[in-house]
């Protein structure tokens, strides 16, 4: 069973300055991706993780190669390294919006949205502004919004990266418990070997720009903490992994 | 404190200049044709009340028509522009010409071509003009400003044009295009003002004709008076538009918070 696949994708963006002739992001990126899978995306700054992430998306189209959702496209959530808000909106039309796009009636959509404001760890604010809420908390918006529609791919770009380190691990263990509660598929960008060795069951590795895979690591079970040892062996060898990569480029 | 302050000094400074303006008129025997002292512009405001208010209103209503049909216009281009490069291409070069071609020079030509039987559609195309470019670049501007991943995100939910128009692009917007409406609410007043002296006397009946037919008269007090009036309501319209800007703003915007 695959959710998604990319196989043998290239993109390059056109140069933005007339010093720069184009930059090739990813060259010959493949892997795939099976309903249920919580899966971390990992590589150096650079190297196409973001853009990879967008193609799964479908919001870009890739220049060589191709990506496919074998049963269709599936509903997705995104959840970007800002939080992405509408700041002329409380948190609870901000967590709303996918509903609202998609015609949902009024007051079920809200009923949804303060559903997912309240699993996201943000009960009580659904009426405040994003200037109101600190970064950690925007975040938690940002993820109700991505879940509120209830989608079956969740894919998160760096999403935790400005946030301090007790935040951070909150939201972590937040996303890890949404995943078993939501039963999602999801695809987690970062350049963290901690987070994604705690978090993921599968790690990505990818080498610098032009990106592709240098390693697919299954995680061993047993990984019940942070510290617990079997997380720590997977940091080492996810941290272990992302050296070679970058040392074979 | 601050706020009475806010009112107390401008109060102050003006009654001081207002009372040293009498002070100096009367001391140096000033003839009311050259500088007419602060009280004598009040008599000549009482005296002609009437006639000042119909002409203030004249010049408000050109100044409100024209205000509505440059923000009217202003941001439907600004639209145009955002869903259209080509359209943006093919007619930003002559709204910047238009901006640029002093109206003095072209309001005749406006006259002639709407007609001195519809003086004042003429009045108001000519202040429509003066005023409408702030709004168009300010909405244009704010329109091209939406977070990209913001509008990646409505992209992704299957969102229709008007759907990323209606709830990202326009409220994006809205800082610019009100700050833009802030500068073309005065530029409206001038725009009638201007035209006004374009149509000269027998057509309009503005204040800006009062000011002229004063002028030809040599009745200065009345002259400062409608000029008085003109001042007044440059500031009240700016007023009501910062108004309206705070209470748009005030929830979510940095500009209108009150920071300790």
């Amino acid at each position: 069973m695959t959710l998604l696949a990319l196989s043998e994708v290239g993109k390059r963006f056109a140069g933005g300055t007339r010093f720069a002739d184009g930059t090739e992001a990813l060259r010959g990126l493949s892997f795939s991706i099976a309903p249920g899978e919580f899966v971390a995306l990992v590589g150096p700054s650079g190297c196409g993780k973001s853009t990879a992430l967008r193609l799964a998306a479908g919001l870009l189209t890739p220049d060589a190669g191709m990506v496919a959702w074998p049963d269709g496209r599936p509903e997705t959530g995104f959840v970007f390294q800002e939080p992405t808000l509408m700041p002329w909106a409380d948190a609870l039309t901000n967590a709303r919006l996918p509903l609202d796009l998609g015609r949902v009636p009024r007051r079920q959509a809200d009923a949804r949205a303060a559903a997912a404001l309240a699993r996201a760890g943000l009960d009580g604010f659904a009426r405040a502004y994003p200037r109101e809420l600190s970064g950690g908390m925007k975040m938690r918006v940002s993820l109700a919004r991505a879940l509120v529609a209830q989608p079956r791919l969740l894919l998160l770009d760096e999403p935790f990266a400005a946030l301090d380190e007790i935040t951070r691990h909150a939201l972590g263990d937040d996303l890890k418990r949404l995943w078993r509660e939501y039963g999602l598929t999801v695809l987690f960008v970062t350049h963290s070997a901690a987070e994604s060795a705690w978090l993921a069951g599968r790690v990505l590795v990818m080498t610098p720009r032009p990106g592709r895979i240098a390693a697919d690591i299954a995680l061993p079970p047993g990984r019940d903490s942070r510290l617990a040892p079997a997380t720590i062996e997977a940091q080492r060898a996810i941290s272990a992994a992302l050296s070679q990569a970058m040392a074979a480029a | 404190m601050k706020r009475i302050a806010d009112i107390a000094l401008p109060l102050a400074v003006a009654a001081l200049a207002l009372g040293g303006w009498e002070g100096a008129v009367h001391h140096y025997a000033v003839p009311e044709y050259v500088l007419p002292a602060p009280s004598g512009i009040a008599r000549a405001f009482c005296a002609n009340f009437a006639s000042l208010m119909g002409s203030l209103l004249a010049t408000l209503s050109v100044t409100l028509q024209a205000f509505a049909a440059a923000s009217l216009l202003g941001v439907a281009l600004a639209v145009g522009f955002t869903q259209s490069r080509l359209l943006e291409r093919t007619l930003y070069p002559y709204a910047v010409m238009l901006q640029v071609t002093p109206v003095v020079a072209i309001a005749p030509l406006i006259l002639i071509w709407v007609g001195f039987d519809r003086v004042n559609l003429a009045l108001v195309i000519i202040a429509t003009i003066v005023a409408f470019f702030p709004v168009l670049a300010g909405a244009t501007l704010g329109l091209k400003s939406a977070d990209f991943n913001l509008l990646d995100l409505m992209r992704l939910h299957g969102a229709s044009r008007a759907q990323i128009l209606w709830r990202v692009r326009l409220p994006t917007a809205l800082p610019y295009l009100l700050s833009g409406m802030k500068t073309a609410g005065g530029l409206a007043l001038i725009g009638a003002v201007v035209a006004e002296f374009v149509a000269g006397s027998g057509t309009a009946t503005g204040l800006a004709w009062r000011i002229v037919e004063s002028g030809n008269r040599l009745e200065i007090a009345t002259l400062f008076a409608a000029l008085a009036l003109l001042a007044a309501a440059g500031v009240v319209i700016f007023a009501a538009l910062t108004l309206l800007e705070w209470l748009l703003l005030r929830r979510w915007h940095e500009s209108a918070l009150n920071r300790p």
